[in-house]
């Protein structure tokens, strides 16, 4: 149906589905068991995995397929909020001129920083990206405070003009009427799961940013991205002016990010600075090497498994480990828990930075890889048969 | 592989499916039937606890909890009952909140917005958290506030001193028991006037973001009003570590006085630099040079250490207080943990309890009856001596402590002492003042 090849068609079927069930797939605990600290099905780290799957997406346009580091994608997404925002200010509460504006403005700006930065590549070009990202944060957190709203974070008033807003439009964010966080909730024997509106606007997007994504790493375009990486110095003597193409590719992946923020605005009307300082972007670095740099799936893995730990393991307590442990002796139950407790609540940061350094060590290409020795070792005994998802070079 | 061929059957099937992913989510906008956003089901009710445990703000967040927990055992009728005991609402007994028993979650805001709201709403929309309280910093409160305005459950804001959180930034569902920047300002400018005269030069060095701004505003207005002049105003940046920079030009600008408006290390760091540039011991205009800090906590006097010797600041409440509430709550908090409570965990201590009382009183858990209840009461017995929750910004009003750096403490918890108890009516504003002016509360929103 798409022009695809079978390959990729499957793979996009996969994700469009995983998004559809997602919050079956997530809510896997009774609501009332013990173990429904690790439910993952609530709208809003479901809104989070697709949101921030779109970002990666889009960091690995550039950094899969040209090689180009990019240290400052953060920034792109935080304009993209501001964007978003300005639009429930000045219009109405409709997220789609919102999302148009933040789009068009990311791609702008990061056509700005593509300009200055591409004239340098490696490290320079990471270290000059990472200059101007946390440039503009402190820009949003102070100096352009009338703009951003500085350390409070651009928020939606009641004063604010809105023309577009008639007497009795919705006051929350909406799709032409139909309100973000509105939702439903399925109750069946002790599991509860909740379809959000909010989550399949931001999943159907994100389907159609994947699907964008697979046709960018099929065409020539991205094949010429490719040559960029491997090669670039032989791609500039055989007479071919590479840097536009690297520009397109960080236009795009710009465009991806301020899609995402715009998103991100449109589920919970709120930009904070820090959206754009640094820390987030190397989170997104973070979630492209995680799930495999380069693959197609990997970004949206990774994006996935940072902001579980992030959401879900900085929630256990002390308390909650007692509940848990509460059946052995006493001794042994505060010898567990004072070493356990290191590793949940605000310790989380431990944990995710313990799996982050076995999964590189261990598996230089990402979860995307460990998914695929599984599924090697699992079909052993079949064809030598390669069409695992995804199953793309790993980047260096 | 890049060929297009838009045919018009492949057009049609492309519409189909983009129609069916449009129209799927209307099926979902069936709203339950609760009247108002998590009604406790069962037995227990959950309150959510949205704490800073990493970044700046870390000691506060930790005490904020240790606080919450014990608020916590109190309420289900555990300890001793602390500040239940000699609160003047004698609604609570002891049995959880309208015969539900208390339970909590914790979540880190990281002091960043995007971060506290995404715990928050983790709170609401997965734990069915009823009621959001914690934070340590103005920007976190004034957005958590925000999100729980739109998702119809209250707001019970922790340590947050600028104006805006009760002023243009005010919600009808949330509630600010900390005093504000302008409170400060009014409660130190005639303590300062008594103890360096009306003929000073004061120079501020100002945290770059709101609540920075809010209190620079604040303690210029106040000040000039008992006759000082305010030589320079400079910002400086949120990040810095290293102030010499900014210290070197007070010197020479002729001020007498040097007002830092900065908190938690941002204070600890500029107050260290200043002290060791000598400020202290330097006569200036034939006096004596004074550095003011306008927001005390105790944790960030430990982190000072010696430079707060004799230093004037304004705090919420401190421990070394001798009414009965006071007394009473830090003996349960030292009991359980070893050592006195913060201003931090006294104000979130008793924003769980002013919560809890106000259910009670109210007879429900929905928003608007505890925004009713709450609206214009007035205790005592929690340590602040007779208190107003004002209806009209929901701010509550109380004595003000201004205290100084004790010259020599005898523990590493006797930092500060009571200069003074600035009275209630003293520190009170119009609603409608100019630095609290541009928001207004709304309505009572119970969400479903």
């Amino acid at each position: 149906m798409f022009n695809m090849e079978k390959r990729d068609k499957k793979l996009l079927i996969i994700i469009a589905v995983l998004a559809l069930l997602a919050p079956f797939a997530l809510n896997p605990f009774p609501t009332d068991s013990a173990m429904a600290q690790f439910n993952a099905g609530y709208p809003d780290l479901m809104q989070r995995f697709v949101i921030f799957g779109i970002f990666a997406i889009g960091f690995n346009i550039l950094f899969g397929l040209t090689g180009y580091l990019s240290f400052g994608h953060a920034a792109f997404l935080g304009v993209g909020s501001y964007s978003a925002v300005w639009m429930f200010k000045l219009l109405s509460m409709n997220v789609v001129p919102a999302i148009f504006l933040s789009v068009i403005v990311a791609g702008l700006f990061s056509l700005v920083v593509g300009y200055i930065s591409l004239r340098r590549s490696g490290i320079y070009f990471s270290i000059l990206t990472l200059a101007l990202a946390e440039m503009s944060f402190r820009l949003a957190y102070s100096v352009l405070t009338p703009i951003t709203n500085g350390e409070t974070g651009l928020q939606v008033y009641t004063n604010d003009p809105q023309i577009l807003m008639g007497p009795d439009s919705p006051t929350v964010t909406h799709l032409f009427g139909l309100e973000m966080r509105s939702s439903y909730t399925l109750d069946i024997a002790g599991w509860s799961f909740d379809f959000a509106v909010g989550y399949y606007l931001s999943a159907i997007i994100m389907v159609a940013a994947f699907y964008l994504s697979i046709r960018i790493f099929r065409s020539p375009f991205g094949l010429m991205l490719r040559a960029v990486k491997s090669n670039q110095q032989r791609m500039n003597y055989t007479g071919l002016n590479t840097r536009p193409y690297a520009l397109a590719a960080f236009v795009i992946s710009g465009m991806y990010a301020g899609l995402a923020g715009g998103l991100l605005a449109s589920m919970d009307p709120l930009a904070g600075a820090e959206r754009m300082q640094w820390t987030a972007s190397g989170e997104v670095v973070l979630m492209t090497i995680l799930g495999g740099a380069g693959t197609l799936i990997g970004p949206i893995v990774g994006a996935g498994f940072i902001k579980y730990f992030e959401n879900i393991f900085s929630k256990i307590n002390n308390s909650v480990l007692h509940e848990w442990f509460g059946f052995l002796p006493d001794g042994l139950e505060n010898g567990v828990i004072w070493v356990l407790e290191h590793f949940v609540g605000s310790g989380w940061h431990l944990t995710l930075g313990l799996l982050f350094m076995l999964i590189v060590t261990f598996l230089p290409g990402g979860l995307v890889e460990g998914g695929q020795r599984i599924a090697k070792r699992l079909r052993r005994k079949g064809a030598d048969d390669d069409d695992a998802p995804g199953n793309k070079t790993p980047a260096e | 592989m890049s060929k297009s061929d838009v045919t018009r059957r492949g057009v049609l099937k492309t519409g189909a499916f983009a129609g069916t992913g449009l129209a799927l989510p209307t099926i979902f906008t069936a709203s339950s039937v609760a009247a108002y956003t998590n009604a406790p089901t069962g037995g227990g009710v959950t309150l959510g606890f949205n704490v800073p445990q990493t970044g700046p703000y870390a000691d506060e967040g930790a005490d904020e909890l240790r606080a919450y927990e014990l608020a916590v055992e109190h309420l289900n009728g555990g300890g001793d009952g602390g500040m239940m005991n000699t609160f003047s609402s004698k609604v609570l007994k002891g049995n959880g909140i309208l015969g539900n028993k208390v339970q909590y979650v914790t979540g880190d805001t990281q002091t960043k917005s995007d971060a506290a709201r995404a715990s928050a709403k983790s709170m609401i929309e997965k734990d069915g958290a009823v009621m959001i309280t914690g934070g340590s910093s103005s920007g976190v409160a004034i957005a958590v506030q925000g999100m729980c305005q739109e998702a119809g459950v209250i707001f019970m804001a922790g340590l947050t001193h600028s104006n805006d959180t009760t002023g243009k930034d005010k919600k009808a569902n949330g509630f600010r028991h900390f005093f504000n920047a302008y409170m400060s300002a009014a409660a130190l400018a005639p303590v300062l006037e008594k103890l360096y005269g009306a003929d000073r030069k004061a120079y501020h060095l100002t945290a770059d973001y709101t609540w920075g701004w809010t209190q620079e505003e604040s303690i210029a207005a106040a000040t000039e009003a008992v006759g000082w002049e305010t030589v320079n105003k400079v910002k400086t940046p949120l990040a810095s570590t290293d102030f010499s920079s900014y210290i070197a030009p007070v010197l020479n600008s002729g001020a007498d006085v040097l007002v830092l408006n900065h908190y938690g290390g941002n204070m600890v760091n500029s107050l260290t630099n200043a002290v060791q540039f000598g400020l202290k011991d330097k006569q200036v205009n034939g006096k004596n040079f004074e550095i003011v800090v306008p927001l005390y906590s105790r944790l960030m006097a430990k982190g000072a250490g010696a430079n707060v010797k004799g230093i004037l600041g304004s705090t919420n409440w401190h421990w070394s207080l001798q009414d009965e509430g006071t007394k009473a709550f830090v003996k349960s908090f030292g009991t359980k943990y070893g050592f006195p409570p913060s201003q931090a965990a006294h104000t979130v201590y008793c924003q769980t309890l002013l919560y809890a009382d106000a259910a009670e009183r109210a007879g429900t858990f929905n928003p608007c009856g505890i925004g009713e209840a709450l609206e214009g009461f007035e205790f005592d017995g929690l340590g602040n001596g007779k208190t107003l929750y004002r209806a009209d910004d929901h701010q509550c009003f109380k004595d003000v402590l201004v205290v100084k750096g004790k010259e020599n403490p005898t523990s590493e918890f006797d930092l500060l002492e009571v200069v003074e108890v600035t009275p209630a009516a003293q520190v009170t504003y119009k609603p409608d003042h100019p630095m609290f002016a541009g928001g207004e509360l709304g309505k009572c929103n119970p969400g479903a």
